[in-house]
């Protein structure tokens, strides 16, 4: 059983005064729990239409989007919100912590969202999960106090936090120095590791990329998988 | 139910971040609808406490609801007598047990001060027109039974007068020689009380007793009634009484048939006796005199709200277009469109009721206080109304209102951000 999977998925728009544009193209994947899969791509290649759908923001224009194999147009969009806060967690290139909340506060948010224990246990649990990323004596510095490493941190906390079967994270180093972002990655995927969660890392940089098993290239809308050699060639050419 | 309840519990939660977090904003904001509350509610409370010092002045002039004046003259030129008249009056309040009715003479009485002799006017009435009027007083007492029953007659005299006098204490039975002129001795009356004046007042002016006036008048001729309305006899006089509301077409009716039947052939004579008995108080039409004042303070004060509303609604689209990414962070991590909504909406809701509820105060404070007070009543307010419940009922209301439609806008754009476009915004 798959966890997401997309079958000749196309996403097109229809910019104003213009002919309809194609972003993606025919995209297949499929990612099973417990999946490490990096796509990369250059900028307009599509990448955020894509993380788009694979975190059910956005719906595809023709072809099949699955989460549990279930279609998710058959979903509501209050049960596809649902699902994402419960299912998904998501990693941003630029942290994008909630401001002038505390580290604590921001983890506690998506519980937030959440039902039950969760809900009422939210600011235990996001404790919890800041010891976890090792920023446990930090949980009332507001993020400007914050390195942006620490920010990371916990916006990984945050992303974990209700336990999510698949983590999306998008440029996750895009803002950090090469130390930093390689401690950072490194993070992600220990805890994806330990919950089991599936990562799917999309990026421009091939050494990020190179930390999956499976790699997958994006160019003009068209998904097609590569090979590690490519990926450790490009990797070895940047740095 | 189980998720609707976290949802609400979520939401509240959300709502009071977002309220501590933007606290300077949310300030400012709210000052606005603080004084379009605070203006609504004072108008509201002001318009009916002016509607009070309208109504009491008014009854200080014409009567309260329902005042009834009773007049007569004969068709054939024949004068009423006066005694003929008053004793019909006299029974009639008799016989329908009307416990407040009050004879009315105009005249003027020549008072000496130290600046000079004074033709004061003076009202002459029965001991009861001082409730039917609600004569205020600000030192001493209206008139008593005693004091019909005294040799002096007794006087209320209005603040000028008393002023002129050098202010004495009632307790010392100041005296005035009334129509003393040229070293020729008045009648001697003593001052029981005195009343306010309105603040475009300047003559003295005074009460005494109906009976105590014809009692001087017999006793020194030149104290005779000067009816500033001319004719004789009993026209001289007018007759008022106050009755209850829904009796009083009832009564017109009866009391004209009496006094007809007891007064026809007067003086012995073959004329006919035209008897009137009508209504002058301020709701004699039916209809409410107020209304007009109430529609122009009601519009200025809906006209207030909308002000503040407008620039609420404004502060509250700027706010969320700021806070476009955040509202994507919220959706990417499960919010729900309907949560997002609510949040907005709740946000605005609270913020407004806590204004409004400020706003109130700022108003009872402002109304409830002495200087308010004196600017309206002029010092002629006696029963100066307590804040109107209802006024601050709509203040509070009118925020809620204005919380909810001024979140409406910026909530429908909140659900309308595409998360992605929002997050990398």
């Amino acid at each position: 059983m798959s966890l997401l999977e997309l079958r000749d998925v196309t996403r097109t728009v229809i910019p104003p005064d213009q002919p309809a544009l194609t972003i993606l193209n025919g995209v297949d994947l499929t990612v099973e729990p417990g999946d490490r899969i990096s796509i990369v791509g250059r900028s307009g290649s599509g990448k955020s239409t894509l993380l788009n759908l694979l975190g059910l923001l956005d719906m595809p224009t023709s072809g099949l989007l699955t989460f549990d194999d279930r279609p998710v147009a058959s979903y509501s969009g209050a049960a596809r919100d649902r699902v994402r806060g419960a299912q998904i967690g998501f990693v941003f290139q630029q942290f994008n912590l909630l401001p002038g909340r505390t580290a604590l506060e921001n983890v506690a948010m998506p519980l937030l969202y959440a039902e039950g224990r969760s809900f009422w246990r939210r600011k235990k649990l996001a404790a919890e999960m800041l010891e976890e990323v090792g920023l446990g004596n930090r949980m009332e510095s507001m993020p400007d106090r914050l390195s942006g490493g620490e920010q990371q941190r916990v916006a990984i906390a945050r992303s974990l936090v209700r336990g999510p079967r698949l983590i999306l994270a998008d440029e996750p180093t895009g803002a950090l120095d090469l130390d930093t972002g390689s401690s950072v990655m490194q993070l992600i995927d220990d805890v994806a590791t330990r919950t089991g969660a599936a990562l799917v890392t999309i990026t421009h940089d091939p050494a990020i990329a190179a930390r999956a098993r499976d790699h997958f290239r994006l160019d003009r809308g068209v998904l097609t998988r590569a090979e590690s050699a490519e990926l450790a060639a490009a990797s070895e050419a940047v740095s | 139910m189980k998720r609707a309840f976290t949802s609400l519990v979520g939401a509240v939660i959300e709502a009071w971040q977002e309220l501590r977090v933007h606290r300077t904003r949310v300030l400012l904001s709210l000052i606005g609808v603080a004084v379009a509350v605070c203006s609504l509610t004072t108008v509201v409370a002001l318009g009916g406490i002016v509607q009070q010092a309208n109504e009491e002045l008014s009854e200080r002039q014409s009567g309260r609801p329902a005042s009834l004046f009773v007049s007569a003259y004969s068709t054939g030129g024949t004068a009423i007598d006066s005694a003929t008249m008053d004793a019909t009056w006299a029974e009639t309040l008799a016989r329908y047990d009307i416990s407040y009715g009050s004879r009315v003479m105009q005249t003027a009485q020549a008072v000496p001060f130290t600046t000079g002799v004074v033709d004061v006017q003076t009202q002459a009435v029965d001991q009861p027109y001082g409730e039917m009027h609600r004569v205020r007083l600000t030192e001493g007492e209206w008139f008593t039974a005693d004091d019909a029953a005294g040799l002096a007659p007794a006087l209320v005299v209005n603040q000028i007068f008393w002023e002129r006098l050098g202010s004495p204490e009632l307790r010392t039975h100041p005296t005035v020689e009334l129509g003393a002129q040229g070293g020729r001795p008045g009648t001697t009356a003593v001052i029981v009380g005195v009343y306010p004046v309105a603040s475009y007042e300047t003559d003295p002016a005074m009460f005494m007793l109906a009976d105590q006036l014809s009692a001087m008048t017999a006793a020194r001729p030149s104290a005779a009634v000067q009816d500033p309305y001319g004719g004789g006899g009993g026209g001289s006089t007018q007759y008022e009484m106050w009755v209850p509301p829904a009796i009083s077409d009832q009564l017109m009716e009866v009391v004209r048939r009496d006094f007809t039947s007891a007064l026809a052939n007067p003086g012995g004579g073959t004329g006919d006796v035209q008897v009137d008995v009508y209504r002058q108080d301020y709701a004699q039409y039916g209809d409410d005199p107020f209304l007009v004042t109430k529609l122009v303070v009601g519009g200025i004060a809906v006209l207030v709200l909308l002000l503040g509303a407008l620039g609420l609604v404004n502060i509250a689209l700027v706010t969320v277009k700021q806070r476009v990414r955040e509202i994507g962070i919220r959706r990417s991590f499960g919010a729900t469109a309907g949560r997002v909504f609510f949040s907005v909406m709740m946000e605005s809701v609270v913020a407004t009721i806590a204004a409004g509820a400020a706003g109130v105060v700022a108003s009872v404070l402002l109304v409830q206080n002495p200087w308010t007070m004196n600017l309206i009543g002029q010092g002629l307010v006696s029963d100066f109304p307590p804040f109107p419940a209802e006024a601050a009922l709509i203040g509070l209301v009118a925020a809620t209102a204005v919380g909810a439609l001024a979140g409406l806008l910026p909530a429908l754009v909140a659900v309308r951000v595409k998360v992605i476009d929002a997050i990398r915004y």
